[in-house]
């Protein structure tokens, strides 16, 4: 029973980090079309930078975050503005294409820059408390509650918000929103900001607990990529529970089915679901 | 003049590849080239399904690591001989393709990518995690090489760069047949546009898959030479970098056109192994130049070539 809260606690943790990483997916999947490859990378990025900030420049661990996810925010930005806005027209390969380049491109340079090795990084949280009998590190439940707070918050802004319904109006129907004067070109700059920024901050949220180190974008991508099939491509609430669930189903999982092929669940989970509905399991939604 | 050139340059090249392992006397340069022979087999079969269907397959790496794995496998575990095992590990290729194109090809476009990528990586990590059958990051080893035909021998790192060298000219004509011929041309009017294709009755669905299916094969093909000249094989070989850098080739080289990705291999993987800079930031400048390449110059090299000295003579093909 131990064992059991112990995994499904752990497929928490796991499932928070997901769902956030899917939700940036899933935004810009929704608003612009374009599967963005190099997502996880941001992500990797994002734990970098904050471990820098923290070992190098001293910083305290919140201020560290809120630098590293301002920077990303800007690097989203960036890369909105100057590789897939002008694709935007082009046939839909090409933005495909760029966003792999992104990928390999960012991750390289990670590795130029920081290594290969693995970089571990100490939380200000390294304390242990009992929770129902549960020993939990005081980071793990800071993390849980951190990413459950940032996405009600998005929740909030996507729909309580103009700003957050303009994304909205714009994943539905992008001529239509035109028409009624919303900048879609700002909607899809804002959206790769907020996009870039999720995934930093769940990043940050991770480092001090796996550990930091150039692909550990690489196979968040990817499980992303299943989470917002699953949920289905542009879907918020999608994400937002397919991260959780699919998290769920890995430690469970990995527990109790097989260790060594724990990574495999998530790719076979999609390539099933593909095999029996090949536009995925829900009509594209905003 | 044009007109000239234009004939003249398919002529020069294969003059060109046939005196270079001739001329190339360095041991490392002749297994460079030779093995810059065996990728652009492997990126010409990339071609066939990324250029002239229009289909992101990224699973590409995954079938030249089945037809390296099987060539491997079956002459260590079964003593199978080379020449057995290379038609053995294509045909496993076409099957496994046909079969997988049949279920993949049913999702369309982003979503075509994404489960193809899924089918790379379980495709690689089954072959990483197999440790009975693949013996897992270990690899195997002593793996025999092409034996000899008749009076032919294929121990030299001249013969064997040869023999790369026939089997990418097989490839190059069979894909050249394959354009030009109503397959082709129904392939090109699939990916300019499936709706229209399908509403002037062609079987959109058979014509992808039979292009998966060839490339495959042709990948297949790629891995189980490279297995064969290696002698050594690791899992390593079907990751999906392999199928990024291959996209990177076809790419450089022009997606769609014939002889581009031939060229677009040997170009960056002849420099990625002469310049020791691109060894160190290799995937840095490999992923920038595919984003550069993709934003300023789509077409690649045939599409320069095109548009400055063919423009007027190979019209008829038109860059995507």
């Amino acid at each position: 029973m131990e064992l059991f809260a112990q995994q499904v606690l752990n497929g928490l943790v796991t499932g928070s980090v997901y769902s956030l990483v899917a939700l940036g997916l899933t935004l810009i999947y929704g608003t612009m079309q374009v599967p963005n490859f190099a997502h996880g990378q941001l992500f990797m990025l994002g734990a970098y930078l904050s471990y820098t900030l923290v070992t190098r420049a001293g910083l305290h661990y919140w201020g560290a975050m809120a630098v590293a996810v301002v920077v990303m925010a800007l690097a989203g930005v960036a890369l909105e503005r100057l590789v897939f806005r002008p694709l935007r027209n082009a046939p839909h390969l090409n933005s495909m294409i760029a966003a792999l380049g992104m990928m390999l491109f960012l991750e390289a340079l990670a590795q130029n820059i920081w290594g290969e090795e693995f970089r571990h990084m100490d939380s200000p949280y390294g304390g242990v408390v009992s929770v129902f009998g549960l020993l939990v590190t005081t980071h793990r439940l800071i993390l849980l509650g951190a990413a459950a707070v940032s996405m009600i918050a998005l929740l909030l802004f996507l729909t309580r918000t103009v700003a957050g319904s303009a994304i909205r109006a714009t994943a539905q129907n992008p001529e239509g929103a035109l028409l009624v004067g919303i900048d879609t070109s700002r909607v899809a700059m804002a959206t790769f900001a907020i996009s870039a920024a999720l995934a930093a901050f769940a990043g940050v949220l991770i480092a001090p607990i796996s550990l930091v180190y150039p692909s550990m974008g690489a196979m968040i991508t990817l499980k992303a990529f299943v989470i917002v099939v699953l949920g289905g491509m542009g879907s918020v609430p999608g994400a937002l529970i397919g991260g959780y669930l699919l998290a769920l189903a890995e430690s469970l999982g990995g527990t109790y089915v097989s260790a060594t092929y724990q990574d495999l669940v998530a790719f076979v989970l999609l390539a099933l679901v593909f095999t029996f509905k090949p536009t995925g399991l829900f009509k594209e939604a905003a | 003049m044009r007109a000239a050139i234009v004939r003249f340059a398919p002529i020069a090249s294969l003059v060109a590849a046939v005196l270079l392992p001739l001329v190339v006397r360095n041991e490392y340069y002749l297994q460079i080239l030779t093995q810059g022979y065996v990728l652009a087999i492997s990126a010409c079969g990339l071609n066939v399904i990324v250029g002239l269907a229009g289909q992101l397959s990224l699973a590409h790496a995954g079938f030249f690591g089945i037809g390296a794995y099987a060539v491997a496998l079956l002459a260590t575990k079964a003593g199978l001989a080379f020449w057995l095992g290379l038609p053995a590990g294509i045909l496993l290729c076409t099957v496994m393709g046909y079969a997988i194109g049949s279920i993949c090809l049913r999702s369309k476009g982003h979503y075509f990518a994404i489960f193809t990528l899924a089918v790379g990586l379980i495709i690689h990590l089954v072959i990483q995690k197999w440790e009975s059958l693949t013996h897992g990051h270990v690899g195997v080893i002593g793996i025999p090489g092409p034996g000899p035909l008749g009076p032919v021998t294929f121990d030299s790192s001249t013969a064997r760069s040869y023999l790369a060298l026939f089997f990418l000219a097989l490839t190059v004509a069979a894909v050249s047949r394959l354009v030009r011929s109503p397959i082709g041309r129904t392939l090109m009017a699939v990916r300019e546009s499936e709706a229209l294709a399908a509403a002037v009755g062609i079987d959109v669905m058979a014509a992808k898959r039979m292009a998966f299916a060839v490339s495959a094969a042709l990948a297949g093909l790629a891995g189980g030479l490279f297995a064969g000249f290696i002698g050594f094989l690791g899992p390593e070989s079907s990751n999906v970098e392999m199928t990024f850098n291959t996209l990177l080739y076809i790419m450089v080289g022009g997606l769609g056109s014939l002889s581009g990705p031939v060229a677009g291999t040997f170009i960056v993987y002849g420099l990625s192994q002469v310049l020791a800079v691109l060894q160190q930031y290799q995937m840095v400048i490999f992923g920038l130049a595919l984003v550069l390449l993709i934003l300023f110059m789509p077409t690649g090299l045939a599409g320069l070539w095109r548009s400055s000295i063919a423009g007027s003579v190979l019209k008829a093909e038109k860059p995507r």
